[in-house]
């Protein structure tokens, strides 16, 4: 682990060492963890489920330990010592790619199946499934099996049930990852929300940039079993260290308001007047007022010596922080009135004479500017 | 086109006929044989009535032990990694192709006077199992549950294990996850492997005779009855065949229309 | 649609061919018969039905047919006496069939039977229970009396088979009306419950006693009750190996091991 990347000054509620082996593949993962949400990032075969699922107890690893500070029962494995608590003594909640809802049972006994199983009376059960249906905008769906559900509405009622019995560690294995794009954003918007008021450490397996961007605090990167980086977002879009971790996460996140459209315009949070992003997107789902969340691909950040005329929307005036170099392409910290990464080529660095404190004009065309609801 | 097509099929209609007629020929001819008018009182005599009786008493018997050690027999099978397994299930088909005369004898191994079970049962509790209508259950049990387990097995293995892994997250033992998410959503596959059970059962004759012997009312259930009366009364066997025709195509199509595919 | 008459073809053909080597098989196989120099009609071989108690026996009787004739097929299958009737009414090909007791004989169809039936053999109901090289048959039945004793299990034939219809005439003789603990479809099936000791005592043929080895033993039946059964032979086809088989049986060596089987004989 990089100790110089991981600030969380929070008391660690997860943590954890685990050592699994299976044929070829070995991993072995050192993690604390504080309340709130990691996100765990790597490419295929990385070992992120391998991990969860040994978190979970579904699998038991070769050595290490698994301490949950919030749990009923806080050691859940130290192999030295032969303690390994079966998955149904584990106090996790489990969400996997597809919603796996009891296809016998209706909404409401599907989520009050974790606290029955946890000894609650039925009624308390029932009453408490209800409430965690509603928390997921689900209210008036209890009474339906999972047959009749649309996949956010599922996947929703997954995350219902998994959080109905407290979990002290909630896992979360590519949640959003089999939903459509549309259906995507709108879960994600949802799921967010549900996770802001959960009270436990959340572990988020993901491919995708735009949920560990907006739904973590943490982001930890792995590849062949072992940690390559782990910092905050903000850190791992500045330096990512590993052309996964640039390609995947290193885009410029901006969360602001929606001001108005079309076109639609977000006001960047913290920023003064000019600070805005002007996007081609469509208004769908983003009223005027409401949050948003715009990303900017560093590699669509243009820089110029002057102002540049013509069609782009998006142009700021801004100071260079650094530069760091990966082969052939640069990537150029931006300071103005909306924070920027350009990635450029190092032809362009030399010809431009870009270093730190150098100004320059920043601009990116508004068909560039992605947003969902934040 | 079409009369090509046609053509084409020709060649698998004709064994297709001839594998139908092999089948159904012989149940038509059992009803081409039925003296309709004389029917009642063949069905009437004591033969009928008895050897039916202790067949719904004697396979009802079955089921339920089938289903209370069945289930959890298939269930077990389903999950077990061990490398043992294969040789467990592959023990339990056994009974599948073993001749049912050998599995009788097999039950007179095990639970006769002088068997395995049965000499050490007597000398304890004075009770001796061959003869008796528990004989006539063990021997349907011996035949039955392995249609049961495979098939049960079978629609368990096909069940995701993420549901159980997913119930285990959620606080849920092995025998919670087991009654409350397995079983329900294995009903259909229980009710296709009890059908096939129930029917092996019902059609039990071979380890019957050779293990419980034939005792009108008390071992002699509705096959050795038709076998029984073959000779004497053949009108009777008809109609007790009959009766057990009508009762294998009534069940089978409930549960075809309900559970099986 | 032009496979099928192909198809029927070539079965055709490949009937014909079969039916050509036979026909070509016919004259060697007379040849033979005339090297047996007895100047007999040609057989096509001998095929015996016979009931299900006369296994072993018949089996001895057809090797002295066999001496005599060395290039004669000898087919013997056995079965309850009844099925045998069916089997011979369906159209079996049989030459001769042997039956345990005048009733199954009384079954067959007469246009089949060629010249007059005769009784070859007859066997005895006896009373057997369980016995072994370490066991002197001290079981719970030691005479008749034991019969009707409480928890007494006896198995006979079921009514329909020839033993059960005697045994049904013996207990009745005797004036005893025992427990049946089972109605078995056969002789042999009755005795192997007595010799695996599931059952304490059966009714079953002398003869299967003695085939039995020693593994049961038989109980002495009072004096004159004594149930027999005739074993009638009928021809069934117009095959002169059935008269060898007739020979064989009747003469002085056939009558010999038919005693030694325990059969009584006329």
């Amino acid at each position: 682990m990089n100790a110089a990347a991981a600030p969380s000054p929070d008391p660690v509620a997860l943590d954890a060492h685990l050592v699994v082996e299976t044929g070829d593949f070995s991993l072995d993962l050192e993690l604390g963890c504080a309340v709130g949400v990691t996100a765990l990032l790597g490419p295929n075969g990385s070992g992120k489920t391998t991990a969860l699922t040994a978190l979970a107890g579904l699998r038991r690893p070769r050595a290490g330990h698994v301490r949950v500070a919030d749990a009923p029962e806080p050691e859940w494995l130290d192999l030295d010592r032969g303690v390994d608590l079966p998955a149904d003594r584990r106090s996790v909640g489990l969400v996997l790619a597809e919603p796996l809802l009891f296809p016998h049972l209706d909404l409401v006994e599907n989520v009050a199946f974790g606290p029955r199983s946890r000894g609650m009376p039925r009624r308390a059960a029932r009453a408490r499934a209800s409430l965690e249906l509603e928390r997921v905008g689900l209210g008036d769906l209890a009474r339906r099996r999972p047959g009749g559900l649309s996949s956010g509405q599922a996947q929703r009622a997954a995350l219902a049930r998994a959080l109905a019995t407290d979990p002290a560690l909630l896992l979360l294995d590519e949640p959003l990852s089999a939903l459509d794009p549309q259906t995507r954003s709108a879960t994600r918007a949802d799921l967010a929300r549900r996770l802001r008021e959960f009270a436990g450490v959340t572990l988020l397996v993901t491919h995708d940039p735009v949920d560990a961007l907006t739904m973590a605090d943490r982001l930890v990167f792995l590849d062949g079993g072992r940690v390559t980086q782990d910092g905050t977002p903000a850190d791992v879009v500045a330096h990512p260290r590993t052309a996964y971790a640039a390609q995947v996460v290193g885009l410029n996140l901006l969360a602001g308001t929606v001001r108005s459209g079309p076109p639609v315009v977000v006001a960047v949070d913290g920023a003064g007047a000019g600070a805005e992003v002007v996007t081609a997107e469509e208004p769908g789902g983003l009223a005027d007022g409401s949050r948003a969340l715009a990303t900017v691909d560093p590699a669509a950040v243009s820089v110029h010596r002057e102002r540049p005329a013509g069609s782009p929307r998006n142009v700021w005036p801004v100071v260079v922080t650094e530069v760091t170099m990966a082969g052939q392409r640069a990537r150029v910290g931006l300071d103005g009135p909306v924070p920027l990464v350009a990635e450029i080529t190092a032809g362009a660095v030399a010809e431009l004479g870009v270093v730190a404190g150098t100004r320059l004009w920043a601009s990116v065309k508004a068909t560039e500017v992605r947003v969902q609801p934040g | 086109m079409s009369t090509r097509v046609r053509g084409g099929r020709l060649p698998l209609l004709a064994p297709a006929g001839l594998a139908l007629t092999l089948v159904a020929l012989p149940m038509l001819a059992l009803l081409l044989r039925v003296e309709w008018a004389e029917l009642p009182t063949h069905l009437s005599r004591p033969v009928v009535g008895q050897s039916l009786r202790l067949s719904a008493v004697t396979t009802s018997a079955t089921m339920v032990v089938v289903w209370l050690l069945g289930t959890p027999l298939a269930w077990v099978l389903a999950r077990a990694d061990h490398r043992l397994t294969t040789w467990v299930r592959a023990l339990v088909t056994v009974p599948l192709v073993l001749p049912p005369v050998v599995g009788g004898v097999a039950l007179l191994m095990t639970y006769g006077r002088r068997g395995v079970v049965g000499g050490w049962l007597e000398q304890v509790t004075g009770l001796t199992v061959p003869f008796t209508t528990v004989a006539v259950v063990l021997a349907e049990i011996f035949v039955a549950l392995p249609f049961y387990v495979i098939t049960v097995e079978g629609a368990m293995r096909g069940l995701d294990r993420r549901y159980d892994q997913l119930a285990a997250t959620l606080g849920a033992g092995p025998l919670r996850t087991f009654t409350r998410v397995a079983l329900p959503m294995v009903l259909p596959g229980v009710a296709a492997g009890s059908a096939l059970a129930w029917a092996r059962a019902l059609g039990e004759f071979g380890a019957t005779i050779t293990f419980a012997g034939s005792f009108p009312g008390r071992t002699q259930t509705a096959p050795l009855g038709v076998y029984a009366a073959l000779e004497q009364d053949p009108q009777a066997a008809i109609a007790l065949s009959l009766v057990m025709l009508l009762v294998a195509v009534v069940v089978l199509g409930a549960l075809r229309s309900r559970w099986l595919p | 649609m032009s496979r099928l008459p192909a198809l029927l073809l070539s079965s055709t053909v490949g009937l014909s061919v079969a039916v050509g080597l036979s026909a070509c098989g016919l004259p060697s196989g007379g040849t033979s018969g005339d090297t047996s120099g007895t100047g007999t009609p040609a057989s096509d071989g001998l095929t015996v039905l016979a009931a299900a108690s006369l296994t072993d026996v018949l089996e001895e009787v057809a090797d002295l047919v066999r001496a005599e004739h060395p290039d004669l097929q000898v087919d013997l299958a056995f079965a309850a006496s009844s099925t045998v009737v069916q089997q011979v009414d369906q159209g079996a090909p049989a030459d001769v069939v042997v039956l345990a007791g005048p009733e199954p004989l009384a079954m067959v169809d007469p246009d089949l039977v060629r010249g007059d039936p005769v009784v070859v053999a007859t066997n005895t109901l006896v009373l057997t229970v369980p016995a072994g090289p370490d066991d002197p048959g001290t079981g719970p039945v030691t005479a008749v009396e034991d019969l009707a004793r409480d928890g007494i299990r006896l198995v006979v034939c079921r009514p329909e088979a020839p033993c059960g219809r005697a045994a049904e005439t013996l207990l009745a003789d005797l004036g005893v009306a025992p427990r049946i603990a089972s109605y078995e479809p056969d002789a042999r099936a009755t005795l192997t419950k007595v010799e695996l000791g599931e059952a304490d005592a059966g009714l079953v043929w002398r003869t299967d006693v003695l085939a039995a080895d020693g593994r049961v033993r038989e109980v002495p039946l009072p004096e004159g009750a004594e149930v027999t059964n005739d074993y009638p032979l009928a021809v069934v086809s117009v095959d002169p190996a059935a008269a060898w088989f007739v020979e064989a049986i009747t003469s002085e060596d056939g009558r010999r091991l038919l005693a030694d089987a325990g059969f009584g004989l006329p």
